[in-house]
């Protein structure tokens, strides 16, 4: 489960693509702006999203954040262990922290997004 | 959320330990603070379990003296000073000509006047209304520059600050305050707080405050002290229930729309205000401010509307998710008479809200101070 394998959105969301279903989560550069993780709105399996939409909702103590969808498709899985944990996002954002599964409309076209050294640059920029 | 230098942010003397502490540091009303260190939940679950350590050097500190300051400030203010003597605290409020808040503050009762120490973004418009409005021979002097300020609080903040101080701390009441050497530094000691547990507040010179951090954070390592930032601040008094200027009161809120009656003497002669505040009493006041605990998931914020049914009947004023419920808790101004089965609005969606009495948290443990 590498960073090397993830793309990267500018709004500082994670993507990693595996057959025609894409796993996306936070940054971990996100949750540490965010602070701790204390509230995850999960979405609604078989919503169907555009890239640009609001995926979801995360809230720490302090602010209410929206995830962008990076991608068309339509949500197979929200992570049900964010209900109950949500401040595994800020441990583990780019493992158990997963967000959700969003299965790929055809034809989807991921060159816009970032590189991990893309996206590292973005941040410290 | 990037934090920028901005030319005219202040610093406290203790800037230079939150950056090694790793703090994230905000702009707080013109000030450099600390947001948080380790992060707010561990640093509120800290303050409840053992004992943290606060800077609040921004915070506004006046001294005013002079043969008529008592009854300058009982024109100024709500409560009824006269009954604090040297050596005691006040908790009261400073209200304009319509009733409305123009601060809430604590009064030190000093051998030859008083020290009123206020909110720190209010601190250049209190200055001038407290100047502009005292009657005889009395004086006020803005110290604040002059002083720095931290705070111990927790339910083992007597054993840490034991051995850094020769004061007798197991006779020191909640809301006495005593001259103190704290690690060697020449102090003010009060049993004051804002968290709801046991603890103390130490002013001191600027130049002895990094001396006395170090010495708390010392003294406190047995005890798994940890610094403690204004998020955690936040928290921890909304779990108590405490109003905060700025969001239950402001200039248009009057102390029975907040709930601070018990602050309000309006038999103890004039003060400015107490016309407006009797007449209010009379007609009845339409909103008053309402604890709530939210039942399912979701974190309360303020703006978010207060619903009953499809009426609007209020607004929340503070909202957080409480670490020692682990749910959303908040406060809000709600229509007099709608004392149930509300909901609050996050997001189009309503989540249904329990109104709570205060405190939320009732286990803090200035509660077995309180003698």
């Amino acid at each position: 489960m590498s960073e090397k394998d993830l793309k990267f959105t500018e709004t500082h969301e994670w993507l990693r693509v595996e057959g025609d279903v894409a796993t996306i989560g936070l940054s971990d550069y996100a949750q540490g702006e965010l602070g701790d993780i204390v509230f995850v709105e999960l979405p609604e399996p078989g919503t169907a999203l555009s890239s640009g939409d609001v995926l979801t909702t995360v809230e720490s103590v302090k602010s209410v954040s929206e995830l962008y969808s990076p991608i068309d498709g339509e949500i197979v899985e929200g992570n049900a262990a964010l209900e109950d944990d949500p401040a595994v996002i800020n441990s583990d954002p780019y493992g158990d922290g997963w967000i959700a599964k969003i299965k790929l409309a055809e034809g989807t076209d991921l060159s816009g997004l970032m590189t991990t050294e893309q996206y590292e640059a973005h941040v410290k920029g | 959320m990037l934090t920028k230098e901005a030319v005219e942010v202040r610093k406290t003397a203790l800037h230079e330990e939150h950056e090694a502490l790793g703090a994230r540091i905000v702009d707080f009303a013109g000030w450099a603070m600390p947001m948080h260190y380790a992060g707010i939940v561990s640093e509120h679950r800290r303050v409840r379990s053992t004992v943290g350590l606060f800077d609040v050097s921004h915070m506004g500190e006046f001294v005013v003296t002079g043969p008529d300051g008592l009854a300058a400030l009982e024109r100024l203010t709500v409560n009824r000073l006269s009954v604090i003597k040297e050596g005691r605290i006040q908790y009261s409020a400073m209200c304009n000509e319509n009733g409305g808040f123009i601060d809430d503050l604590l009064i030190y009762a000093m051998r030859n006047g008083y020290m009123l120490v206020v909110n720190a973004a209010n601190r250049d418009k209190d200055y001038e209304w407290v100047r502009s409005n005292l009657e005889g021979d009395a004086t006020v002097a803005d110290v604040s520059d002059a002083t720095a300020l931290v705070a111990l609080q927790g339910p083992s903040s007597e054993p840490v600050m034991s051995k850094v101080t020769d004061a007798e701390l197991s006779t020191l009441r909640y809301y006495s305050w005593v001259y103190a050497e704290v690690a060697g530094a020449s102090t003010t000691l009060s049993r004051t707080g804002y968290t709801g547990e046991d603890g103390f507040e130490v002013y001191c010179s600027p130049d002895d405050a990094r001396t006395i951090w170090h010495a708390l954070m010392e003294a406190g390592s047995e005890f798994d002290i940890e610094p403690v930032g204004l998020g955690a601040r936040d928290t921890l008094r909304l779990e108590m229930g405490y109003s905060l200027y700025g969001s239950e009161m402001d200039e248009n809120r009057t102390p029975p729309e907040a709930g601070l009656m018990w602050i309000t003497k309006l038999d103890n002669g004039d003060f400015i205000g107490r016309d407006a505040i009797a007449r209010k009493i009379e007609e009845g006041v339409s909103e008053r401010i309402v604890g709530f605990v939210l039942e399912s998931r979701g974190i309360p914020r303020p703006g978010h509307r207060i619903m009953l049914g499809d009426d609007e009947v209020g607004r929340v004023t503070s909202g957080t998710f409480s670490p020692s419920l682990e749910k959303g808790i908040g406060l809000g101004y709600v229509r007099t008479g709608v004392d149930r089965g509300f909901s609050i609005e996050i997001r189009n969606k309503l989540v249904e809200a329990r109104a709570a009495s205060l405190p939320f948290y009732e286990h803090g443990s200035v509660r077995r101070r309180k003698k």
